[in-house]
């Protein structure tokens, strides 16, 4: 093979985790080339947002993850629709599935997650959609554009992608029916009574819930069609059209036989690098530290993704940076219902304290453990989640004020000062003019 | 650039710092309006935490390390390179929250009638923050950060 010009640092993906990689390692070098590809068409996008691209579609740029600039500014070469098919670590060498060969010097694996698609009659039919990408969300779009009069659908899977996909088809008034095989919504990342707030909220906007049933087959009446979803207790739900929302998986195609050693996702260590020299991994493909489990485990949510990267592109570009852990971590808006949550959200057994407090329509919970947090749950009201959050990522012992994490009027001053003292600036730096007042002082009048 | 600092020990709980913030946040200027009338309504981008006898005036310290910034989940939060200012870019921020649960002092606001976060902008257009020219005890202090801790070439994670 002809000497290839290796490109100094290679990512995979162009979505949290590749960017994050890109301006951490444009932090550190300035120069060095950077390349990106991506098997996407489009520059990076808040992928979050196809909800709301699908509840009313806007131009691609609305959605644009970073300003139009960013790849020229930051001088990285991106090849988009392009696929990688092939690592070799040995080599240094990727290959794309038009042939191309890549060299590099140092490469990120931040290719993401695809859906679970489940192995269940008629999965192929038209009209069956999931849910992951922005081509998701226009094959969607355009489903609904040409059968124009009440497309009802079976959207199977009641977890975060189920819920914003619904959300979004119920604002282009689509009748949407949730199957969730387990016992409530947002099962995952929500205990019982907060996904409640969640189920409320669907059914008020006219959505129909079936837990603790599966869908076992989609029926076609007419050929390559969908005509409704059997269920594994012999129901039947008419409908033109499914949604697999069931989870998403690593997508490790392109390394499956590369040698790097792999579990669920890509393991990684706290480094971001892989078991390969010069390969790291990030995002929804790679097993990053989690700091509530205390061990490495798949946590596929954007910002994980995005530190994950960030810490791999810092140590790519010759830093020594360590993973600061991650955790799930969720804040929700569904219609209009403000839910955010953290690590575990129901005690695996009693070990565990919980700590509940419901008011005025809000609930907090907190799970605590040995006097530390290992998860919390707050709904109806998300202001100050961030204090507990971050107590939770510091491992910060709160067993002598724990009560008040929860309370109503819970806020930095009910931390003792050493803690928030430490997050707030409470007294200007020596010798520096400090302002107070922009008002002159008062002239003495003497007299009249 | 500068910041807000917060002398806890002479910080009475007035709420004044909130309530210029917020005429200052307002459409109307006018505060009987800000309060009353003005629809969107203005939000204070501070929060009074009070227990006891500590009161804190809390806002956005425009962290080095802005746990928001890598959060945000639209790109809607960024660094502004001229001012340091760590800004929420309105069009962008579809108010999801995620900022604040990141937010060690919990300080993003979320707006729900716009459906936005709103934050601190330490009032670029006044000489200082009206929070701070307002306060009636002096507990708050503008004042430049040192260059040092600008300068520090550690990367943090």
């Amino acid at each position: 093979m002809a000497a290839m010009k290796k490109i100094k640092y290679l990512i995979i993906g162009n979505s949290a985790g590749g960017i994050g990689a890109a301006e951490a390692i444009r932090e550190v070098d300035k120069t060095g080339p950077i390349t990106i590809v991506s098997d996407e068409p489009y520059p990076a996008y808040s992928r979050p947002l196809i909800s709301d691209y699908l509840a009313r579609p806007c131009p691609v740029e609305k959605m644009a993850y970073r300003h139009p600039d960013f790849y020229e500014k930051n001088r990285i070469t991106i090849l988009l629709d392009e696929k990688v098919v092939q690592i070799d670590p040995d080599k240094h060498t990727v290959k794309l599935d038009g042939g191309t060969t890549l060299a590099w010097q140092k490469l990120v694996l931040a290719t993401g997650g695809t859906p679970i698609f489940p192995e269940i009659e008629g999965n192929r039919l038209k009209g069956v959609f999931t849910f992951n990408r922005l081509d998701d969300a226009k094959a969607i779009d355009d489903f609904l554009n040409r059968h124009h009069d009440g497309v009802k659908t079976v959207v199977i899977g009641g977890g975060l992608i189920g819920v914003s996909v619904t959300e979004a088809l119920v604002k282009r008034n689509v009748e949407v029916t949730i199957v969730e095989m387990k016992d409530w919504v947002l099962n995952t990342i929500l205990d019982e009574e907060a996904s409640l707030f969640e189920a409320q909220a669907l059914t008020r906007a006219g959505t129909d819930i079936i837990t603790g049933y599966t869908a076992v087959k989609i029926n076609s009446h007419l050929p390559g069609e969908v005509s409704g979803v059997s269920l594994d207790d012999g129901r039947v739900l008419p409908c033109q059209m499914a949604i697999i929302a069931i989870g998403v998986r690593p997508r490790l195609d392109a390394v499956a036989e590369s040698g790097i050693n792999v579990n669920r996702g890509i393991i990684v260590d706290r480094r971001m690098e892989t078991s390969a020299p010069d390969i790291y991994a990030c995002g929804d493909a790679a097993e990053a530290f989690d700091f509530v489990y205390g061990v490495n485990r798949l946590t596929p949510i954007w910002p994980n993704a995005y530190e994950g990267g960030r810490t791999a592109g810092l140590n790519m570009a010759g830093k020594s940076a360590e993973y600061p852990g991650g955790t799930a971590m969720n804040a929700l808006k569904y219609f209009g219902v403000y839910i955010a949550s953290a690590g575990l959200v129901t005690p695996p057994d009693d070990s565990y304290e919980t700590l509940i407090n419901r008011y005025d329509g809000i609930y907090k919970k907190v799970i605590i453990k040995k006097g530390k947090l290992s998860g919390m749950v707050f709904a109806g009201d998300i202001e100050k989640s961030g204090i507990v959050y971050n107590l939770m990522k510091d491992g910060v012992n709160v067993s002598k004020f724990k009560e008040a994490l929860v309370a109503d009027d819970f806020g930095l001053a009910s931390l003792p000062k050493s803690i928030w003292k430490d997050r707030l600036d409470s007294t200007p730096p020596r010798g520096v003019t400090v302002i107070t007042s922009i008002e002159k002082p008062e002239e003495l009048v003497i007299g009249d | 650039m500068k910041k807000v600092y917060i002398n806890e020990q002479v910080c009475i709980g007035c709420g004044l710092c909130e309530v210029y913030c917020r005429l200052k946040h307002s459409k109307s200027k006018d505060l009987v309006k800000a309060y009353k009338k003005e629809t969107p309504r203005p939000l204070s981008r501070i929060r009074m935490d009070e227990s006891g006898i500590v009161s804190l005036s809390v806002r956005c310290q425009h962290c080095d390390d802005a746990p928001c910034i890598r959060a945000c989940l639209t790109g809607a939060l960024s660094r502004d390179p001229a001012t340091s200012l760590v800004n929420v870019d309105e069009e962008r921020c579809i108010g999801c929250g995620t900022c604040s649960l990141a937010c060690p002092l919990g300080v993003p606001k979320l707006d729900p009638s716009q459906k936005k976060m709103v934050k601190c902008d330490l009032c670029q257009d006044e000489e200082i923050p009206v929070c701070v020219a307002n306060c009636p005890n002096e507990a708050l202090s503008y004042a430049e950060v040192p260059d040092e801790s600008l300068k520090t070439n550690q990367v943090i994670i």
